[in-house]
């Protein structure tokens, strides 16, 4: 059994620890994990993308074509992605930067407003986390809880003192999907 | 020890210290940078040496006087980097003194572009400096595999006083994955008897590649071929997958060959019977095993991040027995898992020819997807 999540937006959107956190955690609870980014010449700004692999036996290619998942922080990362879900798979998109509603019906879409839960949350920089915790809530391979320990285990000591704010963040975002992530398509 | 969450250019860092690593001589490259950075950071506060050079010609050079002191010494680049060190790694191939070299190989040719590729196969593999040398190299699929190989590297170099490479890929050099570093080795405190450390109270040592005498030239060549077929014999590397009943096997390494390990899952789910090949060390290569392979299977599919290099190597062993197909991206493109199952199906239902080129053969049906791309 193997689950691809690919984490795509801006430069700066908290993609790429988004993606270590599931990571970290994933490799705790025993599992084979990779994490793996988009790197290049662009940094600041520019697009920022990686996908993280969690299987139960030895992982082939670090890259798929078509995930299980995707969380979608911007447009241009809802476009480019939207089509490459797995059917029957899961798509998390920041309503609060994307104006168009989910053009698939064979996948399950919540369209969530992370700026706006994290800015009320305090830090817009939560948003990241409110995003893991909706896509956890519709793609249970691992649950809060793991990824809980993993934040007390990996994140940086100089970013404790933002504990709290992170769990909160990730129950948000686990809420709003279970009670409004239903999106009807059109 | 516990299993870390870690970046593979920073593990083949720490696993070179960790084998005992006394000098690192390195200018900085992407996509290997942060290999450079931890060895920065960690040498000196080990009191171990750390020289940024002033380019990777001086790098080469600097290693090549630090190997001759029988220290643990590496250097590290990317193939732009690696091509401006060929002088320097012939004259360490001439002296033989032991070096480990690591290649985080880009797409190329020229500046090419900081995305992986293994376009540097051939000049790694078969040579690149110039004269008769074989180094040994190791292609690493994982970041465990990047750790137990750079450390293995090192008493290789040592044993046949060789130069050994790590050839990985910009995707082995980004990729995080749970992996166990080894224990701290302490420093050797004993060096070889041809190791030049100061002669006080005995007679001196020469280390060179200069032998003015072409007899005495030639006998070095004789003993440089002797310790390769030792190589060849006693350190062919490489790691098997669902080949038992295998109708057709893939054969990719590195970076390719894990891919290779995706698509031939999915090919079993659908009832075709792949196995997969994925050599391990690129030289010396795994000529036995394929040999063993011909009579068994069907088809061979060779996968690379080239234009077909390796399968040169494969062919030589083939020799036309049984049908070769060639499937590869180039120029720092990767191939999905996808795209090698499609080649996989199309194997299992036509009649591949024994004669003919497999490259010609891939670059038409290959045709449609560059056009696609513009």
């Amino acid at each position: 059994m193997q689950t691809e999540i690919l984490i795509a937006g801006f430069g700066g959107q908290g993609v790429l620890f988004a993606g270590q956190i599931l990571a970290y955690a994933a490799m705790d609870a025993g599992r084979e994990v990779t994490w793996i980014p988009s790197y290049g010449p662009e940094m600041r700004g520019g697009t920022a993308n990686c996908t993280v692999i969690i299987s139960d036996e030895e992982i082939g290619s670090p890259l798929v074509l078509n995930p299980t998942a995707v969380i979608a922080l911007n447009l241009p990362s809802l476009e480019k992605y939207e089509p490459m879900v797995k059917v029957g798979g899961v798509l998390i998109v920041n309503a609060s930067l994307v104006n168009r509603p989910p053009q698939r019906a064979d996948i399950e879409s919540v369209f969530i407003p992370l700026n706006e839960i994290a800015e009320r949350l305090g830090n817009r920089r939560l948003l990241n986390m409110v995003a893991v915790g909706a896509l956890l809530a519709k793609l249970p391979v691992l649950s809060l809880d793991q990824i809980k320990q993993a934040l007390e285990e990996h994140l940086p000591e100089r970013h404790k003192k933002f504990m709290e704010a992170n769990l909160l963040a990730l129950q948000e975002g686990a809420d709003f999907a279970l009670k409004e992530g239903k999106i009807k398509v059109q | 020890m516990a299993k870390e969450l870690l970046k593979g250019n920073i593990a083949m860092a720490e696993a070179a210290i960790r084998a005992g690593l006394e000098g690192y001589f390195g200018y900085p490259i992407t996509p290997q940078t942060e290999l450079l950075e931890w060895m920065a950071e960690r040498m000196p506060a080990l009191g171990r040496a750390f020289l940024q050079a002033e380019s990777e010609v001086a790098a080469i050079n600097m290693l090549y006087g630090a190997a001759c002191t029988g220290a643990r010494v590496m250097t590290s680049s990317s193939s732009p980097g690696i091509s401006l060190m060929m002088e320097g790694i012939s004259y360490i191939a001439g002296t033989e003194v032991p070096v480990v070299i690591i290649d985080v190989v880009r797409g190329g040719p020229g500046l090419g572009n900081i995305a992986p590729s293994q376009g540097d196969y051939d000049q790694i593999v078969h040579g690149g400096g110039h004269g008769d040398y074989h180094p040994i190299v190791l292609a690493p699929a994982s970041v465990q595999e990047a750790i137990d190989l750079v450390v293995l590297a090192f008493d290789l170099a040592e044993k046949y006083r060789t130069i050994v490479f790590v050839m990985a890929d910009g995707n082995i050099g980004q990729m995080m994955e749970p992996a166990e570093l080894p224990p701290m080795r302490p420093i050797k405190s004993e060096y070889p008897d041809w190791a030049v450390r100061g002669a006080m109270g005995r007679e001196r040592r020469i280390l060179s590649s200069i032998y003015i005498d072409p007899k005495d030239e030639e006998v070095t060549n004789y003993r440089l071929m002797q310790v390769w077929n030792q190589i060849q014999a006693n350190e062919v590397r490489y790691r098997e997958y669902f080949l038992d009943d295998a109708e057709y096997v893939v054969i990719g390494f590195g970076t390719a060959g894990r891919i290779a390990l995706s698509a031939a899952r999915m090919a079993r789910a659908e009832g075709i019977k792949v196995g997969l090949l994925r050599p391990i060390t690129l030289s010396p290569f795994p000529a036995p095993q394929i040999e063993s392979l011909v009579s068994r299977v069907k088809g061979i599919l060779v996968v690379e991040m080239n234009a077909g290099q390796m399968l040169n190597d494969v062919q030589k062993v083939v020799k036309g027995r049984v049908p070769v197909e060639f499937y590869g991206r180039m120029g720092g493109m990767v191939p999905f898992p996808d795209e090698i199952l499609a080649e996989m199906r199309r194997m299992s239902q036509e009649v591949i020819p024994l004669d003919g080129d497999p490259r010609q053969r891939w670059m038409k049906r290959f045709a449609p997807v560059i056009h696609w791309n513009n």
